[in-house]
């Protein structure tokens, strides 16, 4: 039992990270990586969102759609489901913690339609009957760790570029082309980990 | 057929369930909000340069509708956008000086002595390496910290020299605090004729490594006669803002190493190169 939540806890943060290993949420880790704040701002919404996305719809397809025999609509219904969750938390944030809102609430709305928030919810979804990732609290924990590699990769990486906009780069390597060299390399370096679980 | 309009109710069911959801807590957790805060942030500039010192301009507004700050606390709003203010809110606006930046130094590539310097690109590391690469201790490094901190583009570095384009800053101070040579002062937007040299060296240490130092010669300060306009600290002169000089002084003191300037013919470039 011990060793499962391990398992998913290292796989899903280092091994099988979603950013450099899976290709989920490129989107975010290019757009919102310029300042280290920023990407901290982004990683705790991240972390909130996917967590708590992963708990609802797990329950929403144990309870809902498998034994009403409805597997395929899993895509609309997660869309609907994590895009209203969202709206939800923003609004009881703004009334709840303002102090909350104001450093997470710009960064929510992003993340409403984010492929790592959906892709880490299909794939509980999809995880075999038999697993951790099936049940609710695995899939809570799966997203969760998923969350804490996305905001380890984000961290990593808006660090390394607030470096770069101090480095002497060629002219041609200048702006996007040498972050996404660094994200490559970024990513070869997490290669490292395959193997591990 | 069956199973399709199982799909349809279940999705729009759902749908239905989510949104009633979402009407009543929106209803039940709905947060009051002052309309004249954004009122007044629709009339400011929208430039969040932090200026005025609030976080921004929703902050800003926010201050100005609780009367903690008054409209004219924006230096970035026109006087008209602050009059327009004052008019929503119904309470009178205050007059304001406009201030621009002036970095006090015309040591461009062509007329300092400068060493060789490898290292990261920004005036606040360069200056960590025994001062910065510059023969002048006091002059401007020219790796634009100052540029990159101006939300305006106001801010040009030509030939190793950060030159303030006058019409272009709205006086954020943004800049000020950027240069670790405290080089970049406020001065009077009407202000014409500026000293652009900050060393307070003796005047042959400076004329040593720099063409364009001013060295105290105290022409300018005969030529305005009777008048303060030009004030002398040790080894250097400096304008009076408090009695701006006429730009015909400039014409009539000759500056001789031309530290006295114009500052329309500073900005356009027009004492390029070395003087003699």
């Amino acid at each position: 039992m011990l060793s499962d939540f391990l398992v998913i806890t290292i796989g899903a943060i280092l091994v099988n990270n979603f950013v450099l290993s899976k290709f989920l949420g490129i989107c975010p880790f290019l757009g919102v990586s310029k300042k280290l704040d920023t990407a901290l701002g982004m990683s705790g919404a991240v972390i909130f969102v996917m967590t708590l996305a992963s708990l609802v719809s797990s329950l929403i397809n144990t309870f809902l759609l498998v034994p009403m025999k409805l597997e395929f609509l899993q895509t609309l219904v997660f869309i609907v489901v994590i895009a209203s969750l969202v709206q939800l938390v923003e609004i009881m944030l703004q009334k709840l913690s303002a102090k909350l809102y104001e450093s997470l609430g710009i960064f929510l709305p992003l993340i409403t339609t984010n492929c790592a928030v959906l892709g880490c919810v299909l794939l509980n979804a999809k995880a075999a009957p038999d697993s951790i990732q099936s049940t609710w609290y695995g899939a809570t924990i799966y997203g969760f760790c998923s969350a804490l590699g996305f905001a380890l990769a984000l961290i990593l990486f808006s660090s390394l570029r607030e470096k770069l906009d101090l480095a002497n780069v060629p002219k041609a390597f200048e702006g996007t082309a040498i972050s996404l060299i660094t994200a490559g390399i970024l990513a070869m370096a997490f290669m490292g980990f395959s193997g591990l679980v | 057929m069956n199973i399709a309009l199982i799909a349809i109710v279940a999705a729009g069911v759902l749908g239905a369930v989510l949104g009633i959801i979402i009407g009543i807590v929106a209803k039940a957790f709905a947060v009051e909000v002052d309309e004249r805060v954004e009122g007044v942030e629709e009339r400011l500039p929208g430039a969040n340069c932090g200026g005025c010192g609030f976080a921004g301009c929703a902050d800003f507004a926010k201050a100005v509708v609780e009367g903690r700050a008054q409209p004219g606390g924006c230096p970035v709003a026109a006087p008209e956008a602050v009059a327009d203010i004052a008019g929503y809110l119904g309470i009178a606006a205050e007059e304001k000086e406009k201030r621009v930046a002036l970095v006090r130094c015309s040591g461009d590539c062509a007329n300092t002595v400068r060493s060789l310097y490898n290292g990261v690109r920004d005036c606040r590391s360069a200056v960590l390496v025994a001062g910065g690469a510059k023969g002048c201790d006091y002059g401007c490094l020219g790796f634009g910290s100052c540029a990159d901190a101006c939300p305006f583009g106001a801010i040009e570095i030509r030939d190793g020299l950060a030159v303030v384009h006058p019409e272009l800053c709205v006086g954020c101070e943004n800049c000020v605090a950027a240069c670790p040579k405290n080089l970049i002062i406020m001065v009077p937007a009407t202000a014409e004729v500026h000293v652009y040299c900050n060393s307070p060296e003796k005047g042959a240490a400076k004329r040593k490594v720099c063409k364009t130092a001013c060295i105290a010669c105290r022409k300018c300060v005969k030529a305005s006669g009777e008048e303060d306009h030009m004030l002398v600290d040790g080894f250097l002169v400096k304008t009076n803002y408090e009695n701006p000089p006429p730009p015909e002084l400039v014409e009539a003191s000759a500056c001789p190493t031309s530290a006295l300037r114009l500052a329309s013919k500073h900005v356009a470039g027009g004492y390029g190169g070395a003087s003699k």
